[in-house]
């Protein structure tokens, strides 16, 4: 059985077909990546996946549950997190803070404005063996907003994770970060993810990442899914090739 | 404003196996500093005269509304420009007690003022916090003229702009001795019942900005997005900060007009939103602290210029054109600042 599917989805800015009805699978434990050219509708899938947008017609099934029009809230509790193409922490917390937060939330205490925050023992330590996993324990109590791009993308993904999510979107893991930085940041994802057993669908550019770390590749192009199968059978796509990779990558 | 774990300045990056934040922020180590500064307001009406009390108890009354407002500004990230509705609220719910009810209890003036100042919040912040920005802050001064407005018009309710009188109140039961003059019973009695509540306004809120809650506004603050993606109901937190955040305005209202003896439309209108915003922005609104210290500091700074100058409104004007300029951290801000760098100079 299917993690998620969507069947038909579609979503029009204006004229612009961002996403057009798209039929989308990830079965559980898969580490899919999502690729395709700029407004290939990568982001507008995760985005009405994940509930930022709403879709104008189609549905979503996540666990065998109709999701469509499931809010925000609704859909983290059911097990779906993301991390951001552009890094959405809060900057003016502690590194340590913005995963407590996040198990708080999961957790459901942050309804609790009689107990100190820092009696939860539990949390913070779950908080920080987090860290621990992701190499962030050193920055722990630096603020989020003055560490390096490369340890906020990081950080990003570790405050998903610590949803504890049953299928994880990573949106650019390694956008705006050196040549040098990727491979490593990707190796502690990785690695995380798959001991976890959680699945990921990862929307990269870098190609060398892609058909290092993914089980599965979706190709997506002007808003419909072009292609999709193993890195391998991506590779040789003659279709995928002309749209995405270019004459010279082939 | 720190967040949960300890300030970087405070506790470097650490290597170590127990998360930092495990050993601090206990409310022991609150107490030894602010047990000293209680023990200070306590000794007041005995050493400084009565119309220093009075203004300090003013100042006080004023924190606690200050407080209340910093709950948004501080740590949600809305600045309310109609705070003056919850204090006017709490002002004339005290007044429609003594002048329709005949009640002199202080107590019931507080249950009243928690109440009213709530009720009015519940309808405020239904509509205020679907917005944020500048429209949360026009819609709320709006929402808060509208009251001016019944206020200043509804006069055979309200007294219109001769306002209501309220006279000194019974405390606990139990109303000035026989023949006690005023002034001695709202600098001594009154007065100690004023900080009574303004510790346990301070307490109940320092819990608050310290529980998951008050990091869950922490975070819709620094990133509504990511609160959004953590699974944070942000509308929801805002309303609840909303509601706490009026109900302790509106307490500051009830402490305040037994002080003044009569509320006026004055109260609600948009200049007085003003001078809250004013006093969170003197103290510093990033701190804890910080909107205790602006609310005490600008009632004597009001005070004064009030009695130096005719233009003391000009004054004030220039006080916050060169605060927002030098201090912009406000005083509390500044002095941690100026301690911090201190300390490091020292240290070296």
């Amino acid at each position: 059985m299917n993690l998620l599917e969507t069947s038909q989805l579609t979503k029009y800015f204006g004229d612009t077909h961002a996403v057009d009805k798209v039929d989308f699978t990830i079965g559980e434990g898969e580490v899919v990546s999502l690729i395709g050219s700029n407004g290939a509708g990568k982001t507008s899938l995760v985005n009405l996946i994940s509930g930022l947008l709403q879709p104008d017609s189609g549905k979503i099934v996540f666990r065998g549950a109709d999701v469509t029009h499931e809010s925000v809230y609704g859909r983290i509790r059911a097990g779906i997190a993301r991390s951001f193409q552009i890094v959405n922490l809060f900057d003016e917390l502690t590194v340590l803070d913005n995963v407590v937060l996040s198990i708080f939330s999961r957790e459901l205490k942050t309804r609790a404005f009689w107990t100190l925050a820092d009696h939860h023992h539990p949390i913070w330590q779950e908080a920080h063996d987090i860290l621990l996993q992701f190499g962030l324990e050193p920055k722990s109590s630096v603020l989020a907003g003055g560490i390096s791009q490369g340890e906020r993308k990081l950080l990003d993904v570790a405050v998903a994770y610590a949803l504890r999510p049953r299928l994880l979107f990573l949106d650019e893991p390694t956008s705006g970060v050196s040549t040098r930085e990727k491979a490593p940041i990707m190796d502690v994802i990785s690695s995380i993810v798959r001991s976890q057993g959680i699945t990921a669908v990862v929307i990269e550019h870098d190609m060398d990442i892609i058909f290092r770390y993914s089980d599965r590749i979706v190709v997506m192009h002007q808003g419909v899914v072009l292609a999709s199968g193993r890195p391998e059978e991506i590779r040789n796509n003659e279709a995928v090739k002309d749209a995405v990779f270019g004459p010279t990558h082939a | 404003m720190s967040g949960l774990s300890p300030s970087p300045e405070m506790a470097p990056p650490s290597a170590s196996s127990a998360p930092a934040a495990f050993q601090r922020r206990s409310p022991v180590k609150v107490a030894l500093w602010s047990i000293p500064i209680t023990v200070v307001l306590i000794a007041v009406p005995w050493v400084v005269d009565e119309y220093q009390t009075i203004l300090l108890a003013y100042g006080l009354a004023m924190a606690i509304a200050v407080l209340g407002f910093n709950l948004l500004l501080g740590y949600t990230g809305l600045l309310s420009f109609g705070h003056s509705a919850f204090f006017g609220v709490g002002a004339y719910a005290v007044a429609f007690m003594v002048k329709y009810l005949h009640v002199q209890s202080m107590e019931l003036f507080l249950l009243a003022a928690i109440v009213g100042s709530g009720v009015v919040t519940v309808v405020f912040g239904y509509v205020c916090v679907r917005y944020t920005r500048i429209f949360f802050s026009i819609l709320a001064l709006a929402l808060s003229q509208v009251l001016w407005s019944l206020a200043y018009k509804f006069f055979w309710v309200t007294g219109g702009t001769d306002g209501l009188r309220v006279p000194t109140p019974k405390l606990l039961g139990v109303g000035p001795a026989e023949g006690e003059d005023k002034i001695h019973f709202l600098t001594h009695r009154y007065y100690y019942y004023v900080l009574v509540v303004f510790v346990i306004c301070v307490a109940v809120m320092w819990l608050v900005v310290h529980s998951p809650f008050g990091k869950a506004l922490q975070a819709i603050r620094d990133n509504e997005t990511r609160a959004q993606f953590i699974g944070i109901r942000i509308r929801a937190y805002r309303f609840m900060a909303f509601l706490i955040s009026g109900i302790f305005t509106g307490i500051a209202g009830a402490l305040w007009v037994p002080l003044n003896g009569l509320t006026t439309p004055d109260i609600l209108n948009w200049q007085f939103s003003g001078e809250i915003v004013f006093m969170a922005v003197l103290g510093g609104f990033r701190n804890f602290t910080g909107p205790i210290v602006g609310a005490v500091v600008f009632n004597y700074l009001k005070t004064y210029a009030v009695g130096f100058t005719v233009y003391w409104q000009a004054l004030l004007g220039i006080v916050l054109v060169v605060l927002v300029f030098v201090l912009p951290t406000g005083i509390v801000g500044t002095t941690k600042l100026l301690w911090a760098r201190t300390r490091r100079r020292t240290s070296r």
